[in-house]
């Protein structure tokens, strides 16, 4: 089971068994629908941009550990950045769960969402990391109002 | 067969069903460290050794087109190619061998019949049946060909066990009714329908009858003539041959009146600018080169699994079934989503607290391969409010050690997760 525990982290598991920033946001001005259709993740992301500032970040749905918790996490690192700060942790994360090499360090700089780069280690389960980071990253970015991983 | 062929009694066929684990080499090796247990034969089933020697002895020795050259590798692969037809014609009892085309398997045969059949036979107000229960190659080539012609998709419901629900069926099933396409067995949730029941029904009201039988081909015995059903399909990858290769059968008076799928050469006799005449069933509807090693694979298949004893293997999975149905509903928190009076090699399953996809991933590190996601039959899924199950599948080479190597696995992700 070592290795499994690489990939469920106990800091995963944990935002798993209660993501935290769960469910609708009343005020968000983006919403995004995200879905993984090969494996039936589903997951709508609230944002409530002020300022150039990611005020407020709420999601729900349903998925897999890794995408749930990776949801939240997400959302727990977000809230209170600006949009650049944002899109910036974007390219970071994208990074660390698609390259092996990302380094030691950088993965320090990440705290907490670097308990994600086990995934690396399983292809197939790179896009359930993913899909809120792409949504979120939508959601700054585009009107567009759903992503798709696939 | 001819008739100086000695009958051989079924005493001759093999019985030891456990024994046969053997005959397939991909089932001896190990996984992330244990040996394998290979339970997603509904995905894909493995190939005995007779299948990959037949193709590979095709392509290292006897390897040419078909149907062209006067040289002798051309013949020989002809030949093969026309021997693996006659066998699929056996294997599913068909009145005769120019019932059987060759295609890339059980999708394109379905497509055939809704692009050739269907294009010219539906209108507006007409009406395609098929059940909740298909999978997405038994919908959504319906659905093109409703949207071409202005015909309507009509489905039948299904009852919380996984059953099609009849009285429905009945209601639905009217004159309007031009095409029936039925899955034999269910390869989400295993339900085997009453296919014949519902294909009697079906033709008195004056359809023209399709069975997806890509997850009976493996499990059940295929008699296309005591079905009476004007259509069957299926793939040989899922009974232990090839992919790419798949049949589809289809009564000679309607084949004879069905314009081609494709054109090109094979199914032409003769071509001018002006006109082409279109070669005889069943090659009318095998336009290109086709899949010769598929082929030719597919028929050593039929002839491996001629040589095990029917009733024997049926009995054998259905005990294999029903102790896997019984050893996991013993896991605390399990749920089995299908629980059909008559079901065949699948048992769909998940934890309330732990995502299919998550199972999937830990099974596969204690060696467990099983599928996971929504099976390509969403509207199932959400028959049941569920985004995805885990998916055990069974064929005669699985043995109850593999069901209790299942458990044990999932009984450490119930320990990771918990």
């Amino acid at each position: 089971m070592s290795d499994l525990k690489d990939l469920y982290r106990e800091v995963i598991l944990d935002h798993n068994r209660q993501p935290r920033n769960f469910g609708e946001l009343e005020d968000a001005n983006r919403v995004i629908e995200g879905v993984n259709p090969l494996c039936g993740d589903r997951m709508t992301l609230y944002v409530k941009v002020r300022n150039n500032c990611v005020q407020d970040v709420r999601f729900k749905g349903t998925g897999c550990a890794i995408s749930v918790a990776s949801s939240s996490m997400m959302t727990e690192k977000v809230k209170g950045s600006t949009v650049d700060e944002s899109l910036a942790l974007f390219e970071k994360v994208h990074q660390m769960l698609t390259e092996r090499s990302a380094e030691d360090a950088e993965l320090a700089d990440l705290g907490k969402l670097a308990a994600l780069s086990g995934v690396r280690e399983y292809p197939s389960r790179v896009k359930c990391a993913a899909l809120a980071w792409h949504a979120l990253k939508s959601a700054l970015t585009s009107a567009d109002n759903t992503v798709s991983t696939e | 067969m001819s008739s100086i062929e000695p009958m051989v009694t079924d005493h001759s066929r093999i019985t030891d069903i456990a024994s046969l684990r053997a005959d397939f080499p991909a089932l001896h090796q190990n996984v992330h460290g244990k040996p394998l247990v290979y339970l997603d034969s509904a995905a894909s089933a493995q190939r005995p050794q007779a299948v990959i020697d037949a193709m590979v002895l095709q392509e290292q020795r006897d390897h040419a087109n078909i149907h062209r050259g006067v040289h002798t590798l051309s013949q020989r692969s002809t030949e093969k190619v026309e021997a693996a037809r006659d066998a699929v014609c056996r294997f599913i009892n068909a009145a005769s061998r120019c019932e059987i085309i060759f295609t890339r398997g059980t999708t394109e045969s379905i497509n055939l019949v809704a692009a050739s059949l269907g294009r010219s036979l539906l209108k507006r107000g007409d009406e395609v049946l098929i059940t909740h229960m298909e999978h997405h190659s038994n919908i959504v080539p319906w659905q093109l060909v409703c949207e071409e012609t202005g015909a309507r998709l009509v489905v039948a419901p299904i009852t919380d066990r996984g059953e099609l629900d009849l009285a429905a069926f009945d209601a639905l099933l009217t004159e309007r009714t031009k095409i029936f396409a039925i899955g034999h067995v269910s390869n989400a949730l295993g339900t085997i329908n009453p296919v014949a029941e519902l294909i009697a029904r079906a033709q008195a009201a004056g359809a023209v009858t399709l069975v997806d039988g890509a997850q009976a081909a493996p499990h059940l015995q295929i008699d296309v003539q005591a079905l009476d059903c004007d259509f069957y399909a299926f793939s040989g990858h899922k009974m232990f041959g090839p992919t790419g290769i798949g049949i589809l059968y289809g009564k000679e008076r309607l084949l004879e009146t069905m314009p081609p799928y494709q054109g090109g050469g094979e199914m032409i006799l003769t071509v001018s600018f002006d006109k082409t005449t279109y070669n005889e069933l069943p090659f009318k509807f095998e336009a290109g080169t086709p899949n010769i090693t598929g082929a030719i694979g597919l028929g050593a298949t039929i002839d491996y699994l001629a040589t095990v004893d029917f009733d024997a293997r049926r009995r054998y999975e259905d005990e294999l079934l029903a102790y896997a149905t019984d050893t996991l509903k013993h896991l605390p928190g399990l749920r089995v989503i299908g629980e059909a009076e008559h079901k065949s090699g699948v048992v769909s399953f998940l934890f309330p607290d732990i995502h299919a996809h998550d199972l999937g991933t830990i099974l596969d590190k204690e060696g467990v391969a099983v599928r996971t996601g929504h099976h390509c039959a969403m509207p199932v899924m959400d028959f049941f409010g569920i985004p995805a199950t885990a998916r055990a599948s069974f064929a005669f080479y699985n043995n109850r050690h593999d069901v209790d190597r299942l458990a044990a696995a999932l009984e450490k992700a119930k320990e990771l997760f918990a």
